[in-house]
């Protein structure tokens, strides 16, 4: 008897389990996308959900390919209507797009980001160029005119003029757009300088440029930033790679690297200044306005002077905020959604 | 006769050494268990040491005057107005007149010791209480969380303190007043996610793995069970029931990452189920969850004596007879055991839920199989990898609750079993 009922509890759970039907309708806006923008966007999610009558947007840190992969599965409420990305988007996965369904899309470029080479105050402050990066970080350095494998051991053997130190850096892994980033910028940046790299062949160019030792003098430290910086703070001698805003949050226990002479600092990044910065975007599915409620808010409130303005809360958790000229752009841009094409990726 | 003492005379002989084996073979298992028990305290006491002020909530209360022209707002209930009053001037006005030595350049230094989001409680105070408006009152509101960590952790290595010297000598001022005090921290019990550390809480996520649990519960032990039940008691022993069984045991091994991607293929990419909900997280969960209910429900069943079985059937029991009157009563405990375990393993896991997008950062608490939800996993997991440092002791804070939800678990899987226990 027991059991029977114990039997009929179960079913009847099954069953409303089963009977509180899908509701395909969303009126959540769902937005994916770099786990770069995630820090600042979720803040604008949380302000417009508490000061609007829309709920707050549900958000997604997937990586910004990952992003743009789900963003580009198609039209429909099970799709996502925003996404966020550390890079611009490709046209490769503009034409995923297209061929999905997913026609009109609205692009923003929402400021920027700078990736930093930082240790904890006590250490010496380096002074470091983009090709002294190179030199100790690449796989395959130049030496009498041949590309051998990374034979640097301190950062003094490098340029005399760098502290005696093992060079040992930890960063984000190969999934992470920070270390796209790094790759693309810092180490293809340094590479380009030296003479050595004008005579590689485009692919030998970015098989070379963008590799990163693997003798252990690179630490992969997975995506937690907040690892790095524990690490950092615990011993002088290591230095990491990571987001501007992790700097700007311990800022009273690390300092960064210059590089090329250039420290980052909000301006220095904002004005192109800093040699490793990148643009922030975010991309938004036109056919879902309207049918998602709040979409259009959700934007305005992100270009908005309080969110964006120089004395906006997103400088507080560290954007590097566009220029007032941006800014407006940008307002224009909610006001018109105009679409985005081909021929602007290419 | 002299073989006779002799095997006994060796016999002795050996005793020693055969009692110091025995003594050194205790020993191992001694330290084995205090080398469990050591790597369980230091995790524990590390838990717990960098989590327990993450139960703790700071507090400034404030003598506020809701002024209409400094809110620009002279009727609450008009939604228009609200949306363009300002709720912040009151709230500063009200931290200037606490403190007798700021001046009217700190405004910005003063509106960074309240929460950011202390105007949002104040529009809705007065939303609900319209008559408020240009009166005086004593309100509490959240601090800043830069304020929390100062007052929690002045001169702790592990934060750094954001704080001007002047705003850290106006918070000693503001505490030595009890103006600014810490209580229990309810907030971390009663809301959702947030950037904002000082207002971050679990509900959403415990109301999340308590849906997402449902669901897992609900389908993976009736279906398990039945399984377990036809393949012990009615299949045929042969190849396909052989092959059956060694998938059944190999899936059990299968990385649970591998039943997310699952999940995303089938519920999402072709049933079209939305993302992020419990309905598809505790499918995906059931699935990883299947095979240790069946492996450990088989063993359960196997352990019933057969005489049991025999007796029924030698006083005319028909075969569903036996099993649903004797075996499966007798085997119940066992599966429950086993469901437990599963369940555990599937409350712990954040890998699968990944792909289905339940790892995302959801404010509102869910209310339903089909709402936007995260679980305590990935809670932890999101706070652990947040930039502002007050989230660490929120994360450890959150482990604290995720192990408590365990406990509670175990404990009623402990007394289901003491209930359903029969001897014999």
């Amino acid at each position: 008897m027991k059991l029977n009922k114990a039997f009929a509890t179960v079913a009847l759970a099954g069953a409303v389990a089963a009977m509180s039907a899908p509701a395909m309708a969303r009126d959540t806006i769902s937005i994916v996308g770099s786990s770069t923008v995630y820090p600042f966007a979720t803040v604008v999610a949380e302000r417009f959900g508490s000061n609007t009558d829309f709920s707050t947007p549900k958000m997604e840190s997937t990586g910004s390919g990952g992003g743009m992969k789900i963003f580009c599965q198609g039209i429909g409420t099970q799709n996502p209507d925003i996404t966020n990305a550390s890079r611009r988007m490709k046209a490769s996965e503009f034409e995923l797009c297209q061929s999905n369904g997913v026609k009109d899309i609205v692009e923003f470029r929402i400021g920027s980001d700078g990736i930093v080479i930082a240790s904890s105050k006590e250490a010496d402050h380096m002074d470091l160029t983009l090709e002294q990066l190179f030199l100790a970080l690449g796989e395959k350095v130049p030496q009498n005119g041949k590309w051998v494998a990374n034979p640097n051991k301190t950062w003094s053997d490098v340029d005399s003029s760098l502290p005696n130190k093992p060079i040992r850096v930890m960063g984000p892994p190969p999934t992470s757009g920070t270390r796209d980033s790094f790759n693309e910028l810092a180490l293809e940046g340094g590479c380009d300088e030296l003479p050595e790299a004008a005579s590689l062949s485009k692919d030998e160019h970015k098989a070379i440029c963008q590799s990163i030792r693997e003798d252990g003098a690179f630490i992969e430290a997975g995506e937690n930033d907040n690892l790095i910086v524990q690490k950092l703070i615990g011993d002088k001698d290591m230095y990491g790679v990571f987001g501007y805003s992790f700097l700007e949050e311990n800022g009273d226990r690390l300092q960064a690297a210059s590089l090329n002479g250039v420290e980052p600092t909000q301006d220095n990044i904002a004005g192109d200044k800093y040699p490793v910065a990148r643009s922030l975007f975010f991309y938004v599915k036109t056919a879902h306005v309207g049918v998602v409620p709040g979409i259009v808010e959700y934007a305005s409130e992100f270009v908005s002077p309080r969110a964006m303005g120089p004395n906006g809360y997103l400088k507080d958790v560290g954007l590097i905020v566009p220029t007032r000229e941006a800014l407006m752009e940008l307002q224009d841009k909610v006001e018109n959604m105009p679409n985005l094409t081909l021929n602007e990726l290419k | 006769m002299t073989d006779h003492t002799s095997q006994a005379e060796l016999v002795r002989r050996s005793l020693k050494g055969r009692y110091r084996k025995e003594r050194r073979f205790r020993a191992y298992g001694i330290v084995a268990i205090a080398i469990a028990l050591t790597a369980l305290v230091t995790l524990f006491t590390d838990i717990i040491g960098k989590g327990y002020t993450g139960f703790l909530k700071t507090t400034i209360t404030l003598e506020v005057t809701m002024d209409p022209d400094l809110m620009y707002l002279d009727d609450p209930t008009d939604p228009k107005q609200v949306r363009m009053a300002d709720f912040v001037a009151p709230l500063v006005a009200a931290v200037d007149r606490a403190l007798p030595s700021a001046t009217e350049d700190d405004q910005d230094a003063l509106r960074r010791l309240i929460n950011p989001y202390a105007s949002s409680e104040l529009r809705d105070a007065l939303i609900e209480n319209p008559e408020w408006m240009g009166t005086t009152r004593t309100m509490s509101f959240l601090a800043h969380s830069n304020v929390d960590v100062y007052v929690k952790h002045k001169g702790d290595a592990a934060y750094s303190i954001k704080l001007t010297d002047q705003q850290q000598a106006w918070v000693d001022d503001l505490r030595a007043r009890e103006l600014v005090e810490t209580s229990f921290n309810d907030v971390f019990f009663t809301s959702g996610d947030s950037r904002d550390p000082a207002k971050a809480g679990v509900l959403g996520a415990i109301v999340g793995s308590l849906l997402t649990m449902i669901i897992t519960l609900v389908l993976a032990f009736p279906i398990g069970v039945a399984a377990a039940i036809y393949l012990e008691e009615f299949a045929p022993r042969n190849k396909l029931t052989d092959f059956i069984e060694v998938n059944i045991n190999n899936l059990a091994a299968v990385p649970s990452i591998i039943f997310g991607l699952l999940g995303l293929a089938i519920f999402i990419n072709l049933f079209g189920m939305p993302r992020s909900v419990p309905m598809v997280g505790g499918l995906v969960l059931t699935l990883m969850t299947l095979p240790t209910i069946i492996i450990s429900s088989r063993a359960a069943i196997k352990s019933v004596p057969p005489s049991v079985r025999e007796a029924a059937e030698g006083i005319g029991a028909s075969k569903m007879q036996v099993v649903l009157h004797h075996v499966l009563p007798l085997a119940l405990p066992g599966m429950l055991t086993g469901s437990i375990i599963g369940m555990a393993q599937a409350l712990g896991e954040t890998a699968p839920l990944l792909l289905i997008g339940m790892v995302a950062f959801i404010v509102e608490i869910p209310e339903g199989f089909f709402d936007a939800a995260t679980v305590l996993p990935v809670q932890v997991f999101l706070w652990a990898g947040s930039p502002e440092l007050a989230f660490i002791e929120r994360a450890s804070a959150a482990i604290m609750v995720l192990l408590a939800f365990l406990m509670t678990m175990n404990a009623l899987a402990i007394w289901l079993r003491k209930r359903l226990e029969r001897r014999w």
